[in-house]
């Protein structure tokens, strides 16, 4: 390890891809190396792919995938002798995301003869303590949120709170080569170990933004990774890949990118503020930027992630071709709706609103729904029905009472039943437990660390 | 600067790229990427709290616009009326919901 008692001039960060298993060239990581990187900061989660696995508590990537990436991250840090964060480990970054990463991480190191120690940091909260936080007025919502009240946390899977840099800086201090975070900022991944060596926030924050992505920031977003280095002034950022260039354009567009406000992003500990921020071209790949600013808050806030079964799900899915169907489409979704209703009612005794269905006409109006502005009449019409009921036998059942009319449902003025084109058989999937995001809200803490756990392993 | 001909000329005709994202679970964000600051200016003038509010059945209060003529770029931003994954929201990434605004003639091209 590098003497750490005064900041070196700059501290290189390597981010290989903007996602943990999506894979990138081993020539990322050779020429971040060259570069001089200090860290590699990799994210392995987001809530973007839906609530479906913060709630089962499974990763969206597969195991093969992971441990590819791994592998050659693993390698990388260990032979360059710099510490390896990952953060949002197992996509939504709940326990069993952690432990499944960090069960990765052992394998291969035994097999692949490494030294190394590494931090588990836990950030799944139970419902009880936040009721308690709640109680005592330290919750709130974030817009458009409504206050929280105590059902609400009992009735999620599963809860994480977003970590800061200051646990991930705890386990690099505590000797940790190795850091696998539950769920945690995607920034916070990438600027902790700059903070640590004494960057300035402003810059620090802001180039972790704009890499937290990987390519995102760059004319490719495809080839993956980047590098940047920090020091007192600014920050730099190129391409890992020689063919590939960052632009002023690039980086700063990248604040625009699944962002509310493309100025200010709100952390844990403080604001991130680039109004002020001047995107200057090096050469034609490589940025310079200068004059960003982080605002620390009066209060440390974490914010919450939560996600609660709303029922359980039946998918099933006909196609319709017959034009004398489809210039009515609109009447026989009606039709369906009003009909698939009665029966359930009449064979399984359940009254409406206590099951719902979702019916989506895909080539007509699926995506958009009421704000599709007056749709053609399609030529082709795939039918997808959607059921959720309180348990997963009730779902099926409502499904399979509509299989008939997903095949042979007529326009109510027709004196004869066609019969739709079905894609597979059965026509139906059942899709188990449904989740939906149901915290939008953060905690006031006393310590950045407070909601967190950590082991440390000597793999 | 532009094609004032007969045919109706649409913001996305207009535009390099006209996206829409989830900004979180619980929000929306749509975006028009100009080529030129005389394109970006009629995305500017056309991009209003009022459009918006119709093609997106959502409250002019809700909504918070950013005009960066430095990117030559108009953003919005919105609460999303369907929480992300929830069992009526077909668009999990809201990636497909700037084809309204994409769609929107733009002033004096129409026929």
């Amino acid at each position: 390890m590098p003497d750490q008692s005064a900041p070196p001039d700059g501290v290189g960060i390597l981010v290989p891809t903007g996602m943990l298993g999506a894979g990138f060239p081993p020539g990322t990581i050779t020429r971040g190396l060259s570069l001089g990187a200090d860290v590699i900061a990799v994210d392995g989660g987001s809530t973007d792919s839906g609530p479906h696995y913060l709630g089962a508590g499974v990763a969206k990537t597969t195991e093969r995938a992971v441990r590819r990436d791994l592998r050659l991250l693993l390698a990388a840090a260990s032979s360059a002798r710099i510490p390896l964060v990952v953060g949002s480990c197992g996509t939504s970054g709940t326990d069993s995301g952690v432990n499944w990463v960090a069960d990765i991480v052992t394998a291969i190191c035994v097999e692949d003869g490494l030294d190394l120690t590494v931090a588990k940091i836990f950030s799944e909260q139970r419902a009880d303590r936040l009721t308690a936080a709640l109680e005592s007025g330290r919750v709130h919502a974030l817009p458009p949120g409504e206050p929280l009240d105590a059902a609400t946390l009992t009735r999620c899977a599963h809860i994480v709170g977003m970590m800061g840099h200051e646990p991930i800086e705890q386990a690099m201090r505590a000797g940790a080569d190795v850091v696998l975070a539950g769920r945690a900022t995607d920034t916070a991944v990438s600027a902790a170990f700059a903070l640590m060596r004494g960057m300035p926030p402003g810059p620090t924050w802001h180039a972790a933004k704009i890499i937290e992505c990987g390519g995102q920031c760059t004319t490719d977003p495809r080839t993956g990774g980047v590098f940047a280095r920090i020091d007192q002034a600014g920050f730099t950022i190129e391409p890992l890949d020689p063919d590939t260039a960052c632009t002023p354009a690039s980086v700063a567009a990248h604040m625009l990118y699944e962002t509310v406000n493309p100025y200010t992003m709100r952390e844990p500990g403080g604001t991130i503020e680039v109004a002020g921020a001047r995107y200057i071209a090096l050469d034609e790949r490589t940025v310079r930027v200068e004059g960003s600013r982080f605002e620390p808050a009066s209060q440390y806030t974490v914010k919450l992630e939560g996600a609660a079964v709303t029922g359980y799900e039946t998918v099933s899915f006909a196609g319709i071709r017959d034009p004398q169907i489809l210039r009515s489409i609109d009447l026989w979704a009606e039709f369906f709706t009003k009909t698939l209703t009665e029966q359930v009612q009449a064979v399984l005794e359940l009254a409406a609103g206590s099951w719902g269905a979702d019916l989506r006409l895909y080539g007509y109006n699926a995506i958009l729904g009421e704000l599709e502005q007056a749709p053609a009449t399609p030529a082709e019409v795939g039918v997808m029905l959607l059921v959720s009921a309180e348990d997963q036998q009730t779902a099926t059942a409502i499904s399979k009472l509509a299989n008939p009319l997903l095949l042979h449902l007529p326009l109510p003025t027709m004196n004869y039943l066609p019969s739709f084109a079905f894609a597979t058989s059965p026509a139906h999937i059942d899709r188990g437990a449904a989740y939906e995001f149901v915290l939008n809200h953060v905690v006031d803490v006393d310590s950045p660390t407070e909601m967190f756990r950590m082991e440390m392993t000597n793999a | 600067m532009l094609d004032t001909g007969n045919a109706p000329q649409t913001l996305g005709d207009l535009a390099r790229e006209v996206r829409s994202k989830n900004a979180g679970p619980f929000w929306m964000t749509l975006e028009a990427f100009m080529p030129d600051a005389g394109s970006y200016r009629v995305a500017a003038a056309l991009i209003t709290a009022e459009l918006i509010s119709e093609l997106y059945h959502v409250a002019p209060a809700s909504l918070q616009i950013f005009r960066i003529p430095d990117l030559h770029v108009v953003k919005v931003s919105f609460p999303r009326p369907l929480a992300q994954g929830s069992l009526y929201d077909r668009d999990m990434h809201a990636g497909q919901h700037h084809v309204p605004l994409a769609n929107t003639v733009v002033p004096g091209t129409s026929p």
